[in-house]
């Protein structure tokens, strides 16, 4: 079976189509999730804090926390996991700090991604990275 | 469906009026995220707890949403306002539709 020019550059157009787009479409639903949660404002970078280890040995529970004085809400992503939603945060009118802790489970490095509604509607984010030793999303 | 579901609950007998404590909890659940497989190759299907509540006298404090990627054996800690004695609730929903309850007085 022979190849032309044309056929082969299609060829590698498609191959490389379908490696770069499972990719896309995930980093689509984190944006996707994000708008939903900000309705499209616009998004600050101060204003939230996000703790979590550099480096997780166990991805199945890497323990973070979230801070961010005078919130509503702040929701974590994890960018790289196969569902990137992690856990939404609303506080009440008692909750002393906004700030919570908790334990979350992560397939493999990526960035974790907390974004918080401000006092003033306004959104914060941050951003971390996590290096994951072993994946803790079974498999 | 989830057994032997039992949450545990750390919280100061007393505080003064006004003061912010610390509250810790954790409730033993497999939290089944719907990712893994079984020994056959069969998807085990999800089963976690998706909300968690904690009022104060019916105040809220927090209401925090869960997604899969919570661990098992879910655990939070958060800092909480006591204006008055009284007790604190707080609630698990699960997926299957169980409640899981459990309460705390507080004297100031």
């Amino acid at each position: 079976m022979d190849f032309t020019r044309r056929e082969t550059l299609a060829l590698g157009g498609a191959a490389a189509l379908t490696f770069v787009l499972p990719f896309r479409a995930n980093a689509a639903t984190t944006e996707e999730l994000v708008n939903e949660f900000t309705g499209g404002a616009d998004i600050a970078d101060a204003g939230v804090e996000l703790t979590a280890p550099e480096i997780a040995e166990n991805g199945n529970t890497v323990p973070i926390t979230v801070s961010a004085p005078g919130a509503s809400a702040i929701m974590v992503l994890a960018t790289g996991n196969p569902t990137p939603p992690v856990a939404t945060f609303n506080f009440g009118p008692l909750a002393a700090s906004h700030e919570a802790s908790t334990r979350i489970r992560l397939a493999g490095t990526q960035d974790v991604v907390a974004i918080a509604q401000l006092e003033d509607g306004s959104f914060a984010r941050s951003a971390k990275t996590v290096k994951v030793t072993i994946g803790g999303c079974g498999g | 469906m989830a057994s032997g579901v039992k949450p545990r609950v750390k919280v100061p007998s007393s505080a003064s009026a006004g003061e912010a404590v610390t509250i810790k909890t954790l409730i033993s659940h497999p939290m089944e995220s719907g990712q893994r497989k079984d020994g056959d190759g069969n998807t085990i299907p999800r089963s976690i707890i998706n909300r968690f509540t904690c009022d104060y006298n019916g105040k809220n404090i927090i209401d925090v949403t869960m997604e899969p990627a919570i661990s098992t054996n879910p655990y939070f800690e958060f800092m909480a306002t006591v204006p008055e004695a009284g007790e604190f609730q707080f609630t698990w929903y699960d997926d299957d539709g169980s409640v899981y309850e459990e309460a705390k007085a507080v004297s100031v």
